[in-house]
């Protein structure tokens, strides 16, 4: 795309700065809470934005040191994210809730071992090896919390969290990143075969139903979460997931249509059938109806005080620490939009939005950039679920679909989550420094020499989707 | 495969145009409805703790914020609860508000328009801010003794105005209940009184809608008046036209009859001039005009009265609208004409059918605050008497009311009569069901040469010995009350 034939620039200065900015967003939303609530700028407010400057700092020097192409400017936005849903959090503690620091210290963990995959895996392209274990992972991640004794139980109405000691845990986060490298490994691997083979129907071409394996293992993966977690969120995600990256392997856009078409089909049937998801269709089209914004569960109150608390909030909102997000059930992790809404206005709103906008345009990007076609997979697709999670979450929040329990990435509370997706994070920082850094002709370990016939500036074309310009793409 | 990488992202960024769509919805266009939605307590809660100007009735505050806890400066204190509880209503945190408290809510926080100024200067003095109060154009003694003369556990209403000026000296209607305990700042409190009200049968504290404004009852022979004006209006009948009498009317298309009132005087005559008619409140005789008018024309004179509108802005009480039904056929058309089958007033339309007649045929607006004063006494605004509409004419409107002196002169309101004062009166009896209970209604004002007071009293579920005792008696010592001042 951008890319030119002047040599490689780290930009790794832009970042250091970017950063200094993203924290003035975060540790100036926290001093802004700490103000408001009374208390001042008293010891834990220092104490906590030194942790997570320190945190921003050492992640930007790792990569100075392991990742020096990489994107500039992903770590910022995150790090701004992560920063404002600190201190929405912090906001939303009364007394003796710990919530805000107990999502600092899992943002300290999730940035720890962001920066541990960094560091010790260096190359994305590694993770092609465990394509089937990804596989076996994500199967054993998802089945986790339905196993008596690990499992949390049922918690508001969905069957996701695993117990660890004293906290709970949702597995199904890691899974979307091992089904993304396993679904980005076996495309990468397969796409000639599923690409060549098929029949031609109109003007789409559609693939064998062998070819369709793929297609009916992240049906089944989807339905079986919707059906045994109850998670709707989660099995949209891993679906979306699913459909964008067998169409980015294979261009063809009959697989999309008959994705969309399963999962209209699944969603229907499942609509039918069980109470969970009927319910949340109908708090979400008859929101305002009295039996269904009075039903408890399953009602609608929740939607409802989140439109009055953004309505309320206006443009310019009512200031942070000045509205009423305590109206709003879950203030503080699923419903954290409608709190920037109200207390940060429409203009806070949209500027958090555009964040992930940027994010996950840079996520894109380095999918464009990047050589291999493993990266492309796994680097779109992880780019399009923050999308995909983000349309899910804030059009639930705002009514425009039926809301259902995902996080919103960085900014709710919640340590499964800010873990997957700081590692998320750390994969697109990788494949952004492949991406963007000197062609890579050194081979892999265990790998016979690359094909030296790419010219690694040759700008890719859409018409050529398996040109040979992939460093460890024959071996 | 960079194609469809960028298909996914134009994919991806159209969900985020959505997003941004959905957004400037909810916080921008949409915005006002739901902050105006009855559910949202984000006004409510705004304003919960602050100063409340008082609702004032005759120099005394009868709701009023004095001072609460630390968290929350103001408690709303009603000082004469179950009095004025269908006045003032309630304002509550948990259950929105009521009444006046709703309806004068922007006035009394302060919020309204006509305050601008005085936010802006309490701004910047930086003094919190203090609502208007409203004074009302309530008499409180005609109150407490329209309260009073409803017995404990006895369901009816009391409405006493001025007829030519319409305002509103009493409204009363039993059971009432206190406020203060949905007021309180204890929500569970709160919560539990309000079930616990609702269990009471005539309260519905989920109706905002109740009382003098909001019951609709079968006006029964109050209604008489309306044929009256019909009949007058049409030109067909005058002031000497003899009436049909039969003791019993077969009704047409039916195998039923409507009969006059066996006990009464009714039947001594085969036929009767209006003036006996309304003495003795026969039925057949009405009937008979109403199937001779038409059902349009009764329909219409109803309609002038106020029955199928509402009273006006000035009132500021949710009013229920009362109803003369549609599509009727000639044995229904013959029931409605004497107020039975589905026809429903509420109180207040009957006191503003009287009131019109006792002004000469011209309805006035029912308003209830008579002025309204910023925190400094300034008054802000003043209530100046309005004609609402035209419900007869001058000459009809004093036949009517020769024929309603009479009835308590020699008739059966004769209960109602004030010595020295000429007195206007018409009773009703709407049964209920075949239960042996009934509606009892007086209404009437007086003097009846200078009307100064209207007043339409009606007693729920009555037998018809209590009833008559409990109505136009009642309606005298009103009459006294108000003219002795």
């Amino acid at each position: 795309m951008i890319q030119t034939e002047t040599a490689p620039k780290p930009r790794r200065n832009v970042e250091l700065a970017l950063i200094v900015l993203a924290l003035a967003v975060g540790v100036g939303a926290s001093a802004l809470v700490s103000i408001n609530s009374d208390v001042g700028l008293d010891r834990d407010f220092w104490f906590q934005s030194s942790l997570l400057a320190v945190a921003a700092f050492a992640f930007h020097m790792v990569l100075r040191l392991r990742a020096k192409y990489a994107d500039p400017v992903i770590l910022p936005i995150v790090v701004a994210l992560n920063g404002l849903g600190l201190a929405l959090i912090h906001r939303m503690d009364g007394p003796g809730d710990d919530t805000g620091n107990n999502q600092l210290r899992w943002t300290l963990i999730a940035m720890a071992v962001s920066i541990a995959v960094i560091w010790f895996l260096k190359d994305h392209r590694i993770l092609r090896r465990f394509t089937y274990i990804s596989l076996a992972a994500s199967a054993f991640l998802l089945i986790l919390p339905l196993i008596p004794g690990i499992s949390a139980g049922e918690i508001l109405g969905a069957r996701v969290w695993i117990r660890v000691g004293p906290m709970t845990f949702q597995p199904g986060e890691i899974a979307k990143i091992t089904l993304a490298i396993f679904f980005a490994g076996y495309l990468s691997s397969n796409r000639d075969l599923i690409l060549l083979a098929g029949r031609k129907i109109g003007p789409m071409q559609f693939p064998r139903f062998k070819d369709l394996g793929p297609m009916i293992t992240a049906w089944l993966v989807s339905i079986g979460v919707l059906v045994f977690q109850r998670d709707l969120g989660s099995s949209i995600l891993f679906f979306g997931l699913f459909i964008v990256m067998i169409y980015v392997a294979t261009s063809r856009i009959s697989w999309v249509v008959i994705g969309l078409l399963l999962i209209l089909g699944g969603g229907f049937i499942a609509s039918q059938i069980f109470s969970h998801v009927a319910f949340r269709i109908d708090s979400w089209i008859n929101a305002f109806t009295p039996e269904v914004f009075g039903r408890s569960p399953g009602g609608s109150g929740q939607i409802v005080q989140g439109l009055f608390g953004m309505a309320d909030g206006g443009l310019v909102g009512t200031g942070l620490g000045q509205g009423r997000p305590d109206l709003v059930p879950f203030a503080n992790s699923d419903m954290i939009v409608a709190l920037i809404g109200e207390e940060l206005g429409l203009i806070g709103l949209f500027a958090v939005v555009m964040l992930y906008l940027l994010l996950f345009t840079r996520g894109f990007r380095a999918a464009l950039g990047t050589r291999d076609a493993f990266g492309k997979l796994l680097a779109c697709g992880l780019s399009f679920a923050i999308a995909l999670q983000c349309f899910v979450v804030i059009g639930g929040v705002t009514r425009l679909i039926p809301l259902t329990g995902l996080t919103t990435p960085f900014l709710a509370a919640g340590g499964s989550s800010l873990l997957a997706n700081w590692i998320i994070v750390g994969l697109l920082l990788m494949i952004s420094n492949t991406a963007r850094g000197p062609v890579d002709t050194t081979p892999m370990v265990g790998k016979p020499p690359a094909s030296s016939s790419a010219p690694a500036r040759k700008p890719t074309t859409g018409q050529t989707p398996s040109a040979p310009t992939e460093a460890v793409k024959h071996q | 495969m960079n194609q469809a990488i960028r298909s996914s992202w134009m994919a991806a960024v159209a969900m985020f145009a959505l997003i941004f769509g959905a957004i400037s919805y909810v916080q921008v266009i949409g915005a006002d409805d739901l902050n105006a939605n009855p559910w949202n307590q984000r006004a409510i809660l705004a304003s919960f703790c602050n100063d409340r100007g008082a609702i004032i009735v005759g120099g005394k505050p009868v709701a009023e914020s004095v001072a609460g806890t630390e968290s929350c400066a103001f408690q709303r204190k009603y000082t004469e609860p179950e009095l004025y509880a269908g006045i003032t209503g309630y304002f509550s945190k948990g259950f929105g508000s009521t009444g006046l408290e709703q309806s004068m809510g922007d006035t009394l926080a302060g919020n309204s328009d006509q305050l601008f100024l005085d936010r802006i200067s309490q701004m910047f003095l930086g003094n919190e801010p203090k609502g208007a109060s409203v004074e009302l154009t309530l008499d409180p003694e005609v109150q407490k003794l329209a309260f009073d003369l409803i017995p404990d556990g006895q369901r009816g209403s009391i409405v006493v105005t001025n007829p030519r000026t319409g305002a509103v000296l009493a409204m009363v209607s039993k059971p009432s209940y206190d406020p203060n305990l949905i007021a309180t700042h204890d929500t569970a409190a709160a919560a539990a009184s309000y079930a616990e009200l609702n269990q009471v049968p005539g309260i519905n504290l989920n109706q905002n809608v109740s009382g003098p404004t909001g019951n609709l009852l079968s006006p029964g022979s109050v209604f008489k008046l309306i044929d009256t004006a019909a009949a007058l209006n049409s030109g067909k009948y005058n002031k000497d036209s003899e009436l049909p009498n039969p003791s019993s009317l077969p009704l047409p298309g039916s195998s039923a009859s409507l009969p006059n009132y066996a006990g009464g005087n009714c039947n001594v005559r085969e036929t009767a001039s209006f003036a006996f008619a309304l003495e003795q409140s026969c039925n057949t005789p009405f009937a008979s005009i109403a199937l001779d008018l038409g059902q349009d024309a009764i329909r219409q004179q109803a309609q002038k009265f106020g029955f199928g509108e509402t009273f006006g802005d000035q009132l500021k009480l949710q009013q229920a609208i009362s109803v003369f039904p549609e599509d009727l056929d000639q044995a229904q058309l013959a029931q409605s004409a004497v107020g039975q089958r589905d026809v429903k007033a509420t109180p207040l339309q009957i006191n503003m059918m009287t009131a019109a007649i006792a002004n000469g045929g011209v309805q006035m607006k029912p308003n209830l605050v008579k002025t309204v004063r910023a925190p400094d006494l300034r008054v802000i605004s003043e209530l100046k008497p309005e004609a609402l509409r035209t419900s007869t004419t001058q000459p009809i409107a004093g036949q009517i009311t020769e024929w309603m002196t009479s009835a308590v002169d020699n008739g059966i309101a004769k209960g109602a009569a004030v010595p020295g004062v000429k007195v206007a009166g018409k009773t009703g009896t709407a049964e209920l069901g075949d239960s042996g209970l009934n509606n009892s209604w007086f209404t009437g004002f007086a003097p009846a040469n200078d009307p100064q007071v209207a007043v339409t009293i009606v007693m729920e579920g009555v037998d018809v010995l209590s009833g008559a005792q409990l109505t136009s008696p009642n309606a005298k010592k009103i009459f006294e009350a108000v003219l002795n001042k």
